[in-house]
């Protein structure tokens, strides 16, 4: 079975699981939000968050179309 | 009372309100000086020198703007008692929160380069090689947060902030005129017409003035100092004085660079301090003090916004008043930040102005995903209780949403087209 330590060795593999693990607690410890929001606000974050990401990828192109 | 018991007795009592205000204050007054940034000040000398006065109008907007922003992170971290990103963690669960997270962790990180961009290029106008630059003041920064104390800290970062008024005496040495600029600066217009770069230079004042890791450093030093509901006022007047200080720092920069360098072809706030070392060298060497302290205030509070938000969400100990021992990871969080922002700045060839210009962009561009959730935390009776927003704020703090959005899309739109709008 493929896992992180045979992918990076024994050493660093570890040091990965354990942010692995880390995360997993993370998210399970904040599972369950204490504001519970409906279908359209949630559609409606989404929306922005993917929008301002486009945004931010178009400033990306412009700074490398700058920078060259 | 006789009119000498009365001013005694209102004496005394302004005394007092003034001793507590100056044990109260602190995280809105530093992270609004601090918001003047490196970033921040090329900003505004880059904006004289292109516009002139033609934007002073623009920059008093942004004093309420900052303040509704800001004043909402006061209550929220006086009420839950938890910084920014637990917070959003908390409520909106790890999806949300991992976003959040990633976006403050990005910006801050790219925010800090910018710091160690402003500090190396004013201290090469004093002939101090980056290298140097990047080593000292990683190692003073360390030492102001190895003393275990958030109170130390804070005071220490306060001196720095003041030092940050240098531009107003600066304004003076170069002889503006009132009447030009109270004529020029003070009636809202669009000097050179709606276009691309006039788009990018609003975008980026805005930018300077409110940004993602102020949302996050304010809550989280407001935890980290105690404040509790009762001081909410105490906060908010904090945030108010240091809004008003921010604005007119920035005023006077504009007005510094708009008066001797406008027209000229400006690209950084060190090259406006170089230009101006050859006419008036008191006046560049106060651009050039004002610009290293900026980018040192910047880098400290960035630095600790990112190292509280990784606490927080990663649960280990995070606070100033724990020794490095009792909080390793939080240190270490700061030092890595530090390290790998200040060797970004040392790279050949890396085109430092393009980078502060274009990150300050950025920094904007994302803040309204932070906003929304600001907004959405402050509307929730069950964690804000009686302290959660008043239609009159929600008011506001939408209309900033939007027209941050609305004025991405448009530079976004000219970057794609640039022959719309020119």
């Amino acid at each position: 079975m493929l896992t992180l330590e045979t992918i990076f060795g024994e050493r660093i593999g570890s040091v990965f699981r354990g942010w692995t693990d880390k995360i997993h607690e993370i998210n399970k410890k904040y599972e369950k939000p204490r504001i519970t929001m409906s279908r359209g606000v949630k559609i409606a974050l989404m929306f922005i968050r993917v929008y301002l990401i486009l945004l931010v990828l178009i400033l990306g192109y412009k700074f490398w179309t700058m920078v060259k | 009372m006789d009119f000498g018991s009365t001013f005694f007795y209102k004496y005394r009592r302004f005394i007092k309100t003034l001793k507590i205000y100056l044990l109260l204050a602190g995280p809105g007054l530093i992270v609004m000086l601090a918001d003047n940034d490196a970033g921040g000040i090329t900003t505004y000398a880059v904006t004289g020198s292109k516009y002139g006065y033609g934007l002073i109008w623009f920059l008093l907007l942004l004093l309420p703007v900052a303040y509704v922003v800001q004043e909402m992170t006061v209550r929220l971290g006086a009420v839950t008692k938890r910084g920014h990103a637990e917070a959003i963690f908390d409520a909106f669960g790890s999806f949300w929160g991992w976003f959040s997270f990633i976006d403050l962790a990005l910006v801050n990180w790219l925010t800090l380069v910018t710091e160690f961009i402003g500090m190396t290029a004013a201290l090469a106008i004093f002939h101090v090689p980056p290298i140097v630059t990047v080593i000292i003041v990683s190692i003073v920064m360390m030492l102001m947060v190895l003393q275990g104390k958030y109170w130390t800290w804070e005071k220490i970062a306060i001196l720095f902030a003041a030092l940050n008024i240098i531009y107003i005496p600066a304004a003076f040495l170069v002889h503006p005129s009132v009447s030009e600029v109270l004529s020029v600066g003070l009636i809202p217009h669009f000097p050179g017409g709606f276009n691309g770069t006039l788009f990018f230079f609003l975008m980026a004042n805005i930018g300077t003035t409110i940004a993602p890791w102020m949302i996050f450093f304010q809550q989280s030093a407001v935890v980290d100092k105690g404040m509790k509901e009762k001081d909410i006022p105490w906060g908010q007047m904090d945030t108010l004085i240091g809004s008003a200080f921010t604005v007119l720092v920035a005023i006077f920069i504009v007005v510094v660079t708009g008066t001797v360098l406008y027209g000229v072809e400006v690209e950084s706030a060190a090259q406006a301090a170089s230009m101006m070392m050859t006419t008036s060298p008191w006046l560049g060497t106060c651009i050039a003090i004002g610009l290293f302290n900026a980018g040192f205030l910047g880098a400290i509070c960035i630095s600790l916004a990112s190292s509280w938000a990784f606490g927080e969400v990663f649960g280990w100990a995070h606070s100033l008043n724990l020794k490095v021992r009792q909080a390793p990871w939080f240190y270490a969080c700061y030092l890595f930040a530090l390290i790998t922002a200040g060797g970004v700045v040392l790279l050949p060839n890396a085109p430092l102005v393009l980078i502060t210009l274009f990150v300050q962009v950025i920094a904007v561009t994302l803040l309204p995903a932070a906003l929304v959730f600001l907004i959405l935390l402050l509307n929730n009776e069950e964690i804000m209780g009686k302290y959660r927003n008043t239609t009159l704020q929600n008011i506001a703090g939408t209309v900033i949403v939007v027209a941050i959005i609305v004025l991405s899309t448009l530079y976004a739109l000219t970057t794609l087209f640039p022959e719309w709008l020119m």
